[in-house]
């Protein structure tokens, strides 16, 4: 429905029609391709930072038309707006307003990353403000922007810079299609650590990662995707969901384990799968969840207890077992929801879970970090599966279209894209990091 | 017999989909679509894709002539390299042990280092034939060159000729179904209704505990909805089966023991295990459950009475013992298919018949018992069903998994077979 509906309003005489009666364009979204470049124009570099030579440097070096301070009449593929230097808001007038200009020349699946400092209780009043106020400006072009194109931003703490490796990853995964429906979000490096791959197109190469409840939908997304990215993958999932599971495996050489992540010992049978055979586990994506929606008023202990204990406290044993292992560099990317940060009707049970799920990677990410680990998860917001499709048609058309700055519902595959970022060597510096997959929907910080 | 110098041939893992009976889960899924989707959880669970095995070896007792390369095609819809050769094997219900076992020979034997056995069967979509009058007719029409032979050919066709033949699980020698067979065998040997309702509530009871214990998340793969044997009656009494009224062995009267609850159902279904080398298994990172030993096949004389149908696993057992230098009693697990309750029971029964032993398996004393906390442990056909060919891959993988469990240990399989014949074979954990 979505997909007719967006072709019919984006190519020929209904396309003028839609336009004329002012109904929603949602665009088309200029997702991931080995092959595809990695903007679809020039990227034009705006502001003074210390480190904006080897920033451009770089992007020269990834094989990108690079423009300081003025593109003329070029149209852009990517602004990039270096604001971590700044020490009052008064400061941001020239620059933005320069930025404004260079919006007008945006490609569609066009791209505008802001480089900025934390807001910190311990600064002086006119740096927070100025850092805080940055965090506005960002999301307030994430609503203004067209054709798919998104702003995001990457937030440097202490000690880190636009040259530090997990700064230099963030940029790439906000320029290219693997972040189509990531909008309005923030990124913080806060660390040096991270190490660039050595090929951009298969940054998990050598790695076994192992996608739990892959059998269907956003699970099975993911170990394609990490599989895509140079992975072995280990598919786990219900025994009930084999048959899916099966085929998974099977169209990505990956080895099903069919387990129930709730079983006692699930985290010592897939450290043996993966590491028994296929050699090291090194990725654990906790994707398995259940829904299971009531009023809290008409809640009953069956379904509030099935989903604490499937989407959160299956998760913290299986990473208290994963740290006793102490697995050297493991990493692990848990999904959250929008429903944990903005709540939502009758799911008082899966907000907890979710919410409990990056309340636990905010208290994880030192831990795992002492192995040479990290931690993160994704929060995705409305995503077109086999779940949502069973959603009434009307409420489905208002969250995927009315609510998001995309106007669109997003993919399995962009949570996917966020996942095998956020678990890839070069991330290890945004360890602890919650990221948003909605299109900047309303809803939710 | 000294043991030739040959390599061990490894019980690397096995597959199935959960069995279903006649005219259930599977009504519209054909022996090819239940094989290929057994071979793709295999392939899934060891991460065979792409991978060129030995050889695929396999079968199904009922099946349409189309399938005159039934396991060829499957390995063709599967995700193996489509270079693997395949063959199908026959033996009734023994195929899949047969197929195994030869399976395991030439791995034994440096002939192949990888090699996957199974087989199949389903009585929902059975071959059914025309009648052999019919086909008379029609090899005859198509014989006939003109237009009057052509004629003359149909002229012969009869109304009652149009009745389709279907396959059934009759001797054709002795026209007794496989129940009826094994109605006189139990009565010869004395068994009791309640030993037999006795062992299928043991069958229904272990096969639930393993379900629920997990013992199948590696050895059992969904197909078609189904994710457990839809045969499994984990709520099953004594009570319950009490009151079924005997199905084979009618003409006994009061003497009939044989219910529906102590046979096994028509089931559909299939099931496939992977053999290796140890080389070969090392090489790729798999598990090695537990050593493949030895193989035996016997056949009876059941046509003229002079032995019940479903005998002849007592004396393929005799041999394979002596051959191997043990007694019955060396083994910590006894996998007996239970065809019929009736079937399990009267072969303990002679194997402790001192009479039996010496005149019709030549020996000086009797075999003599078993310890019965080691029989089926994680139940049997009574209980998951009986999908001909399929059931000796799932015995073999699953007690290749009890053996690896243990970590120690012997295991003795016994399957019955139409025509009089059985195979039987020990396993071995590995050390």
């Amino acid at each position: 429905m979505a997909d007719k509906y967006m072709e019919l309003v984006n190519s020929g005489i209904t396309k003028k029609l839609a336009t004329l009666l002012g109904l929603p364009r949602p665009p088309r979204l200029r997702r991931y391709s080995p092959d595809a470049p990695l903007l679809p124009g020039p990227v034009l570099v705006l502001g003074a930072s210390s480190k904006a030579q080897d920033l451009s440097d770089t992007l020269v070096a990834w094989g990108l038309d690079v423009r300081r301070h003025d593109a003329g009449d070029a149209k852009l593929g990517g602004l990039v707006l270096l604001l971590d230097e700044l020490e009052h808001p008064t400061e941001l007038s020239p620059l933005m307003l320069a930025a404004g200009q260079a919006l007008r020349k945006l490609l569609p699946g066009g791209r505008v990353v802001a480089f900025s400092r934390p807001a910190s209780d311990d600064d002086a009043p006119e740096l927070s403000a100025v850092c805080q106020g940055i965090d506005g400006i960002v999301r307030s072009m994430g609503r203004e922007m067209r054709g798919g194109a998104t702003a995001n931003g990457i937030v440097l703490a202490q000690g880190t810079s636009v040259a530090s490796p997990s700064a230099l990853a963030a940029l790439r995964f906000f320029f290219s299609g693997r972040s189509a429906y990531v909008d309005g979000q923030f990124l913080s490096v806060r660390t040096n650590d991270g190490v660039l791959p050595a090929d951009f197109a298969k940054p998990l190469a050598g790695k076994v990662a192992v996608v739990t409840g892959a059998a269907r939908g956003i699970g099975a997304a993911i170990a394609k995707t990490l599989s895509r990215d140079g992975a072995q993958v280990v598919v786990v999932d219900m025994p009930a969901a084999g048959e899916s599971l099966a085929k998974v495996a099977n169209s990505i050489g990956a080895t099903a384990l069919q387990l129930d992540v709730t079983a006692q010992d699930a985290a010592q049978q897939i450290m043996d799968h993966a590491i028994g055979r296929h050699g090291s586990l090194d990725l654990v994506i906790h994707n398995a969840g259940i829904t299971r929606d009531k009023l809290l008023a008409n809640m009953d202990a069956g379904r509030w207890d099935s989903v604490i204990a499937v989407n959160i406290a299956s998760q913290l044993r299986m990473n208290e077992a994963f740290l006793a292992a102490k697995l050297p560099g493991l990493r692990i990317v848990s999904l959250a929801s929008t429903s944990g940060i903005a709540g939502n009707r009758g799911q008082t049970n899966y907000a907890a879970s979710k919410g409990g799920v990056i309340g636990m990677v905010h208290a994880s990410a030192k831990l795992f970090a002492e192995n040479g680990g990290s931690i993160a998860a994704v929060a995705p917001g409305f995503i077109e599966t086999e779940m949502t499709a069973k959603i009434p048609l009307g409420t489905r058309t208002v969250a995927r279209m009315v609510l998001p700055s995309l106007m669109q519902g997003g993919l399995p595959v962009d949570v996917a894209e966020a996942i095998s970022f956020l678990g890839s060597d070069a991330a290890a510096g945004l360890n602890g990091q919650v990221l948003r997959v909605c299109g900047q929907s309303l809803v939710g910080a | 017999m000294s043991q030739p110098s040959v390599r061990n041939a490894v019980i690397i893992g096995g597959n199935r989909i959960p069995f279903a009976r006649s005219n259930t889960a599977y009504v519209n899924a054909s022996n090819q679509d239940m094989f290929t989707a057994a071979l793709e959880g295999l392939v899934a669970r060891f991460g065979l894709q792409g991978q060129r095995i030995g050889a695929v070896a396999g079968g199904a007792v009922l099946k349409h002539s189309k399938n005159f390369n039934l396991i060829r095609e499957s390995v063709l819809g599967s995700s193996l390299d489509h270079a693997t050769p395949a063959y199908d094997v026959q033996m009734a219900c023994a195929t899949g042990m047969e197929a195994i076992g030869s399976l395991a020979n030439k791995i034994k034997l440096g002939q192949l280092d990888s090699a996957i056995g199974g087989g199949v069967d389903t009585t929902s979509d059975a071959p059914i034939a025309v009648s052999d009058a019919l086909r008379g007719i029609l090899m005859e029409l198509s014989r006939a060159r003109s237009t009057k032979a052509k004629l003359a050919a149909l002229a012969k066709l009869r109304p009652g000729h149009l009745a389709p033949a279907a396959p059934g699980t009759g001797e054709p020698r002795t026209g007794l179904s496989m129940g009826d067979h094994q109605a006189i065998t139990t009565k010869k040997w004395g068994i009791t209704r309640e030993a037999q309702d006795e062992l299928a509530l043991a069958s229904h009871q272990n096969l639930a505990a393993a379900y629920d214990r997990g013992f199948f998340n590696d050895l059992v793969t969904p197909f078609n909805g189904l994710s457990k044997d839809n045969n499994l009656r984990a709520d099953s009494t004594m009570e319950k089966l009490g009151k079924l009224k005997p199905a084979f062995g009618k003409n006994l009267g009061d003497a009939a023991t044989m219910t529906a609850g102590n046979s096994t159902p028509l089931t559909d279904g299939a099931s496939a295990v992977l053999l290796g080398s140890e080389e070969y298994a090392q090489a790729n990172d798999l598990p090695m459950l537990a050593n493949f030993v030895d193989f035996e096949a016997a056949a009876v004389d059941f046509v003229h009475g002079a032995e019940g149908l479903l005998m002849a696993p007592a004396y393929a057992t005799a041999r394979m013992l002596e051959r191997n230098n043990l007694t019955l009693q060396d083994f910590d697990f006894y996998e007996i298919h239970e065809a019929f309750a009736g079937t399990v029971l009267s072969t303990l029964k002679a194997w402790e018949d001192e009479e039996f032993c010496r005149e019709k398996l030549g020996l000086d004393a009797p075999l003599g018992a078993i310890d019965r906390s080691k029989l089926n442990v994680n139940g049997s056909s009574l209980a998951a069903g009986h999908p001909f060919a399929a059931t000796g891959g799932r015995i073999i993988a699953s007690t290749a998994k009890m053996l690896h469990e243990k970590g120690s240990g012997r295991a003795l399989i016994s399957v019955c077979a139409a025509g009089g014949q059985g195979v039987v074979a020990i396993l071995e954990a590995r050390s």
